[in-house]
């Protein structure tokens, strides 16, 4: 049995999506800057792409800038805001379990003299807005707050944070990657400035992504180049990709209650059967107010990039928190920030289910697991199998 | 990023396991960095010939193939000899390990030279 459940990583291309951008490779491949017949037929696919999307996000289709993707997005917004600002000194607000699109970013703006407050969050992951509203100065440019966190799926108060930021004038960006597949979001009820999104995660094609800026903010330019997206992003427009994004954005919004309450419930059901078959099983992140697709466990006495590698061997795909998985020194910033200790976070594991997850995956997946965990244990110097218990001194 | 062969040994490690009356073990590594590798040998005194290793390992996919590589590279082997195994032959006997997972190899010629060492300490203090 192969089972995906790395679906927070990446999602297959839907089939609908396909066949809307086929047309887009070989028939109505002129360039959309162009003048011509070619060129136009592709400029009002890309005009209804772009609207569509907008009606979506409830916002103005002139606020919806197409990019390479989230990393490109983050990049823009966190760059192109701090670049423009006229402060003399610059302050930004983020939180500590961003994605690296936005920690490094932030990292290469500090090296230019920004400084930068890492908001830290709640053992469930989540942000407490009245912690931000403390963090901000008199030169703060910049808020940036995920909407939900890629790893353990804790869903953040973005209305909240966007209405402190509104109240004192200070932009808001959201990286919204991960969330959008299942919470719907208004950029105008929400207070949000800027938004990102890549179309891979919500099953468009990978490589296309967006960045809503809300008409009256100025960002310097990340791509000079052209004079395409209305000079702010130069390169030539990527017609098959936008449409497919649009599609995908679509299907996505159209299907999203429906497919919420199948993952949720087939998360739920896998947390609670993990935790009460497997000792030393410990959830990663808070029940409440976490995405629908999202399971992320730690499991005692034994290292997390060999429980991946293990499930692997069985057909079953899944990511880690763990050093080893990453080829860094240190295990998921994400995880520690829970306050969980080291030794749990590098046996963190990543179940991201998809829309087509099935029931049966999902059991299949536990009583691997189980085997798994018992595998590694017997591997363990930290655990002792005839007791069945374990210990890290 | 991972080699068949590394994969393959991954997935039948040899030498897991514990020897009870051990004749020296070896622990290195902790469990805050991701990696603990703890080998056991059994060691003829008269010939000071190893006779027996085990491993336990905490640790990720090149971590175990590397305890089960130098465990098995020792056995039958006297204990200059053992000592003379370096991280470059285990990583040989694995056809290679990505960069990051050097380390590990590196643990696994820890861990034999750690427990010699105690072995020699349970010899010389007799």
């Amino acid at each position: 049995m192969k089972v995906y459940l790395d679906n927070s990583a990446t999602t297959a291309v839907d089939k609908e999506v396909l066949d809307a951008m086929l047309p887009y490779f070989c028939e109505i491949y002129g360039n959309p800057s162009s003048l011509h017949a070619f060129g136009r037929n592709a400029q009002k696919a890309v005009d209804e792409a772009r609207a569509k999307i907008a009606s979506i996000l409830g916002a103005k289709a002139s606020e919806i800038y197409f990019t390479s993707g989230a990393t490109e997005s983050n990049n823009w917004a966190l760059k192109g805001a701090i670049r423009a600002s006229k402060n003399a000194k610059k302050h930004m607000i983020t939180s500590a379990i961003e994605h690296p699109a936005i920690m490094d970013t932030c990292h290469e703006l500090e090296k230019e003299g920004v400084e930068v407050t890492y908001i830290k969050v709640n053992h469930e992951g989540i942000v407490n807005p009245e912690d931000i509203r403390a963090a901000i100065r008199e030169d703060t440019v910049l808020i940036s707050i995920m909407t939900a966190n890629n790893e353990m799926g804790a869903i953040q108060p973005i209305a909240e944070i966007g209405k402190i930021a509104r109240d004192e004038g200070i932009l808001f960006h959201t990286d919204a990657v991960q969330a959008i597949e299942s919470q719907p979001i208004n950029v105008d009820n929400m207070n949000i400035d800027m938004l990102s999104l890549s179309a891979h995660k919500f099953h468009g094609p990978k490589g296309i992504g967006i960045l809503y800026i809300r008409s009256g903010v100025r960002l310097d330019k990340l791509i000079h180049g052209g004079h395409q997206e209305r000079r702010q992003r130069a390169g030539t427009t990527n017609t098959p990709l936008i449409v497919g994004m649009a599609k995908a954005l679509e299907i996505c919004a159209r299907d999203r209650d429906r497919n919420n309450r199948h993952m949720s419930e087939l998360r739920d059901y896998f947390i609670d059967r993990v935790l009460n078959e497997v000792p030393y099983s410990y959830l990663n992140g808070g029940r409440e107010k976490r995405l629908p697709n999202n399971v992320n466990m730690s499991f005692g006495f034994i290292e997390g990039e060999s429980i991946l590698m293990t499930l692997d061997l069985k057909g079953i795909a899944v990511s880690s928190g763990s050093a080893c998985s990453s080829g860094s020194l240190e295990p998921s910033h994400v995880i520690l920030a829970l306050g969980v200790r080291e030794e749990l976070a590098h046996s963190s594991i990543r179940f991201s289910l998809g829309r087509d997850t099935t029931k049966e995956e999902i059991d299949y997946t536990i009583e691997t697991l189980k085997e798994t965990v018992d595998r590694l244990r017997g591997m363990s110097p930290l655990f002792n199998v005839e007791k069945g218990t374990g210990s890290y001194v | 990023m991972y080699n068949d062969k590394v994969l393959d040994i991954f997935a039948n490690p040899k030498n897991v396991g514990e020897i009870k009356d051990a004749d020296g073990v070896g622990t290195v590594g902790n469990a805050s960095c991701g990696d603990i590798m703890q080998v056991y040998l059994k060691i003829d005194r008269e010939k000071g010939i190893i006779t027996d290793a085990k491993f336990k390992t905490f640790g990720c996919a090149a971590a175990i193939a590397s305890s089960s590589v130098a465990t098995e590279m020792v056995k039958g082997k006297t204990i200059e000899e053992a000592l003379k195994i370096r991280n470059a032959d285990v990583v040989e006997t694995l056809e290679g390990l990505p960069p990051q997972k050097i380390h590990c190899s590196v643990l696994a010629e820890e861990a034999i030279a750690e427990a010699i060492k105690d072995y020699q300490k349970k010899v010389s203090g007799k």
